[in-house]
């Protein structure tokens, strides 16, 4: 778009662009140094303060107990959101009403409701003492919420693939759940493939929230070093990068996912944009673009 | 359930709090998002790689984390030390609301056809009448819909305040449950008003679709 707006940049301009970068290059690089030098001057790169994420046994820790629950719990909320999406989703496209209404109404509650307050009811209401603890908590809170947010991808897949499919399907005699699924869904789930992956990110991050109520993962492992060494920014640093180079693999997988499957075409947009920054939001917001 | 109901006004002034912070953090990240999507496409290489780094980086990484710093490691480096909660709480939610926003800005931008531009140019408008009059009308159609279910992401987002000390709705619910069947009634009260919230947002967002829609 940008080089249809205006003429190609003459000499003159070009010139100006690089004194241009130039500046802001220097003074990124003097924020960056100004950044350095304030944690150096506040004795924050002590190797005291760094050295629990070198130590095998706090190492240990934060991928065992940590990352690895995390994963665990991602993975199972994951999982269950997928079987929970496929059941509301198709429910949504269901002819009778009666189907059709009430997993509208459920999918349209777990969108609109906080993840935090999911979790904190199911914690206090379900999981303390006896209950079923805060693993579960967290991992049902998950579940329900972004199973809520697959259904809608799962309409969108099933509604995306080309009519004739199951138009010839039909007119080969099978039965409506025959075209659902031996046809559709099979279609569906190649195209979804790559957003469902992007959901799995923002599960990983959601398990984070697992920190309020004290479940096992790499948050409550971080609380714990931070409150034995008082290295809070180097923890929260660290932490914040093994979810970074988690996430960022989770993506690269999900682009090869997606050029392997389905091809250069665009994946569901709208739904794997909406659903990155930790929700979908309202029907009508989602709703509203065509 | 008594509680609630001879407390209702803490329930209110949670609400309050909760709206606060998210219009506070939409006016503020909707700012930082618009100016990090205009790095992005400009001619200026360091400030295009930063804000791409920016992106990327904040996008990854949870919400939660994000709390941390601004809360928990910013305070013992002996920054944002005496500042309000109200305003950390802001802080956190919009520097990591931006990101999502400057995507949403982008891809409306790039929605508009380039048929659009080109004839605009061929009939000989200048950039600046290009820009004013057929690229930026439709451009801000295009982002209503993706920048409101950003906003309401975020609206909801700002629950997590709740970990770090913010009595906003999140906090007052868990105020409020005591381990008995009245919880669920109570957890349903908490729901409706995020629920009040987020639909007040999307047929916002709707209406103003609907009215700058072209006729086409």
């Amino acid at each position: 778009m940008s080089n249809v707006l205006f003429d190609v940049p003459g000499p003159r301009t070009r010139a100006r662009h690089r004194i241009y970068s130039l500046v802001a290059g220097a003074l990124l690089l003097a924020a960056l140094v100004g950044l350095v030098l304030f944690l150096q001057d506040r004795g924050e790169l002590a190797y005291d303060l760094w050295e629990p994420f070198v130590t095998p046994e706090y190492l240990e820790a934060l991928l065992v107990d940590g990352l690895l629950n995390t994963l665990k719990m991602a993975a199972t909320a994951v999982l269950m959101a997928v079987v929970l999406g496929v059941v509301l989703g198709v429910g949504k496209l269901s002819d009778h009403r009666f189907v059709r209404w009430p997993c509208w109404l459920v999918v349209e509650f777990f969108r609109a409701v906080p993840l935090l307050l999911l979790i904190v009811f199911v914690f206090f209401t379900y999981g303390t003492g006896d209950g079923i603890g805060s693993y579960w908590s967290v991992v049902i809170g998950l579940t329900l919420y972004n199973g809520a947010v697959l259904a809608e991808v799962f309409r969108a897949g099933v509604l995306a693939v080309p009519r004739g499919q199951a138009e010839a399907a039909y007119a080969l005699g099978m039965r409506k759940t025959q075209v659902m699924v031996t046809v559709l869904l099979p279609q569906a789930v190649k195209i979804m493939l790559p957003a469902i992956i992007s959901q799995c990110v923002v599960a990983l991050k959601d398990t984070s929230l697992g920190y309020y109520v004290l479940a096992p993962g790499l948050t409550t492992i971080g609380r714990s070093i931070w409150t034995e060494f008082g290295n809070q920014f180097q923890t929260a640093t660290v932490l914040a990068a093994m979810y970074i180079v988690v996430n960022l693999l989770l993506s690269a997988l999900a682009t090869w996912v997606q050029r392997r499957l389905v091809g250069e075409k665009a994946p569901l947009a709208g739904l794997a944009a909406g659903a990155q920054a930790g929700g979908g939001g309202g029907g009508a917001a989602v709703g509203a673009g065509d | 359930m008594d509680d609630l109901t001879s407390e209702f006004d803490l329930v209110l002034q949670a609400f309050w709090l909760t709206i606060q912070l998210a219009a506070l953090s939409g006016v503020v990240s909707v700012l930082l998002g618009t100016v990090l999507a205009a790095m992005r496409v400009g001619p200026v290489a360091p400030l295009r790689v930063a804000a791409a780094t920016y992106v990327n980086v904040v996008r990854n990484t949870p919400l939660l984390i994000v709390f941390v710093f601004v809360f928990v490691a910013f305070p013992n480096l002996g920054l944002l030390v005496g500042t309000p909660f109200l305003l950390k709480g802001v802080l956190a939610v919009s520097f990591y609301t931006a990101p999502f926003v400057a995507e949403a800005i982008r891809a409306g931008i790039n929605a508009v056809p380039l048929g659009q531009a080109e004839a605009a140019r061929a009939i000989g408008l200048t950039f600046g009448q290009t820009m004013g009059s057929v690229i930026l009308p439709q451009a801000f159609r295009a982002v209503v819909p993706p920048l409101a279910s950003v906003l309401i992401a975020m609206t909801k987002n700002t629950s997590i305040a709740a970990v770090f000390g913010i009595v906003e709705a999140t906090a007052r619910m868990r105020y409020f449950t005591n381990n008995s069947p009245d919880d669920t009634i109570v957890f349903l009260v908490f729901a409706a008003g995020y629920i009040i919230i987020v639909e007040l947002l999307s047929v916002g967002a709707w209406g103003l679709e609907r009215r700058w829609r072209v006729a086409r």
